[in-house]
């Protein structure tokens, strides 16, 4: 049942990514776009991550890319095409340099992909609730990195204010 | 292989909500204009079916006899899926509101009843109930802008920049008012608040009253209810976002509208007003009672006040309400903090 899920959900993440990129309207990529990260929070579900999981759909799916969709509504993008380069067949090339980039890191991502059952992943505890175990984290272990990272966006909050703010005089 | 008997329970037993659901929507219709009727003092509809009970039924066969028109020049895919957004993201939250405490299964089904909590009288008990709730109907918003966007029509770009404009500001103050629930309620699963509410005494109404209010306000304003009704605004924008729909499509956003003021009104009842908790009768009256008498009180509002300034509804979202809420978390966890210290 779970692995028929995640093939599933793997299928419509991955096909909607290549959506993405070879659509030529910009908002069909938008669309396409979202529908990649509401796979990806499906993906986090399977993996018992629901914190991860409803807040990758608030904050990405909901919220990031409303932003997107509002700023190609706005400048009314029309369908793109890019244009005939004599030059094309530099994509190629391209191909062919990452083909032969990926195969020279095989042994690296060979050690990164585990190949057996994972041995990482065993915070998992029946009693608590995934939420809990990341406040608790947040809040105790990593609690100076998470009050850096809130004055960093506070920061970027108060650049924007004053970037955005009306001249005076 | 497992026995296949508790996934077609489980099915029936989804399919039962969604039916519920949806008769129920269909007659908010017919309350609603009943209402409006009453306090505007005229009769309302009351020609089909005795009272016009069945003037939902009447309404549903027009909308599907009428005529289907894409408007040309509108991007017809995305025209199409729009509607569907609106009604699937409005749809699927009540999957995690609880309306009963079981469903009394046991002696019919026996163990079977425990599989997939089929006893339990919610769809899915799941522990992040409320980041549910507020990730679903942040989707829904898409709907609304690309349906603008797709007829290819000034009025409905307008009316669904302002839809998205509106919900986007109004989510974080709604937010902010649950979040003084969760405090208190220490969870975020909608079935272990209702029960956290086990006497009158302990709703969340009278420890989080400013929530409350907060999230009344909030809440009507997230779809779009009559004094925040900008995105629909006849005079300005003929009918926002939906102008250019017709035939069922138009029926869908409707359907979507009012299934956002049951779930809002379903909301309430299980974030302040103690879900089905209440003595006497069995529980599921209690909540539909309640959820009801909410659904009144919208209605009502919605024949006392006029509709709002856009301007001033989006400054008073930011500049007011967000303030209020914050200070709403603060003081609750202050005061939550004193007295788990000081409680003996």
């Amino acid at each position: 049942m779970e692995a028929v899920m995640f093939y599933v959900l793997a299928a419509i993440t991955l096909i909607s990514a290549i959506f993405v990129v070879f659509l030529r309207r910009p908002v069909h990529n938008v669309v396409f776009m979202i529908v990649t990260m509401i796979g990806l929070a499906g993906l986090f579900l399977l993996l018992h991550a629901e914190f991860v999981a409803m807040v990758q759909l608030i904050v990405y799916a909901g919220a990031v890319m409303v932003l997107f969709l509002f700023v190609i509504m706005l400048l009314n993008l029309e369908t793109v095409n890019p244009a005939q380069d004599a030059r094309a067949a530099r994509m190629w090339v391209g191909a062919l340099l990452s083909l032969g980039f990926l195969v020279l890191m095989g042994p690296v991502l060979k050690m990164i992909f585990p190949s057996g059952p994972t041995v990482g992943a065993a915070a998992f505890q029946p009693g608590m609730s995934n939420t809990e175990i990341v406040a608790r984290e947040l809040f105790t272990t990593y609690l100076l990195p998470f009050e850096i990272v809130s004055v960093l966006l506070l920061a970027a909050i108060i650049g924007t204010v004053i970037v955005s703010r009306k001249r005076s005089g | 292989m497992e026995s296949a008997v508790p996934i077609i329970l489980l099915i029936v037993k989804v399919l039962l909500v969604i039916g519920a659901v949806l008769t129920l929507v269909a007659y908010l219709t017919l309350i609603e204009r009943r209402v409006l009727g009453f306090i505007q003092v005229r009769l309302g509809p009351n020609r089909v079916g005795p009272w016009g009970l069945l003037q939902p039924l009447a309404d549903g066969a027009k909308l599907i006899l009428k005529e289907e028109i894409t408007v040309s020049g509108a991007n017809k895919f995305i025209y199409l899926i729009a509607p569907l957004i609106v009604v699937t993201c409005a749809l699927i939250p009540f999957a995690v509101v609880p309306f009963a405490k079981g469903l009394g299964l046991e002696n019919i089904l026996g163990p079977t009843a425990q599989a997939y909590g089929l006893n339990q009288g919610v769809v899915s008990d799941t522990n992040v109930g409320i980041l549910f709730v507020l990730a679903v109907t942040s989707l829904g918003v898409y709907g609304v802008i690309l349906g603008g966007w797709a007829s290819n029509n000034k009025y409905s770009l307008l009316g669904s920049v302002r839809a998205g404009a509106q919900m986007i500001s109004y989510e974080l103050g709604l937010s902010l008012a649950v979040l003084g629930v969760l405090l208190l309620a220490g969870t975020l699963s909608l079935v272990q608040i209702v029960e956290s509410q086990d006497s009158v005494w302990k709703w969340y109404v009278f420890r989080q009253p400013l929530g409350f209010i907060l999230f009344l306000i909030a809440g009507s304003a997230d779809i779009g209810r009559t004094p925040f009704d900008l995105t629909e605004c006849e005079n300005e924008l003929v009918a926002g976002y939906q102008t250019e729909y017709s035939s069922m499509k138009f029926g869908l956003f409707y359907l979507g509208e009012y299934a956002h003021l049951l779930f809002l009104s379903a909301l309430m009842t299980t974030l302040y007003f103690g879900g089905w908790q209440g003595p006497f009768l069995p529980p599921i009256v209690w909540f539909l009672a309640k959820t009801l008498l909410w659904v009144f009180i919208f209605v009502w509002i919605r024949g006392t006040y006029p509709r709002l300034r856009y301007d001033r509804v989006m400054s008073f979202g930011w500049k007011f309400l967000v303030p209020v809420g914050i200070f709403n978390v603060m003081a609750t966890a202050f005061i939550y903090t004193i007295w788990l210290q000081y409680r003996g």
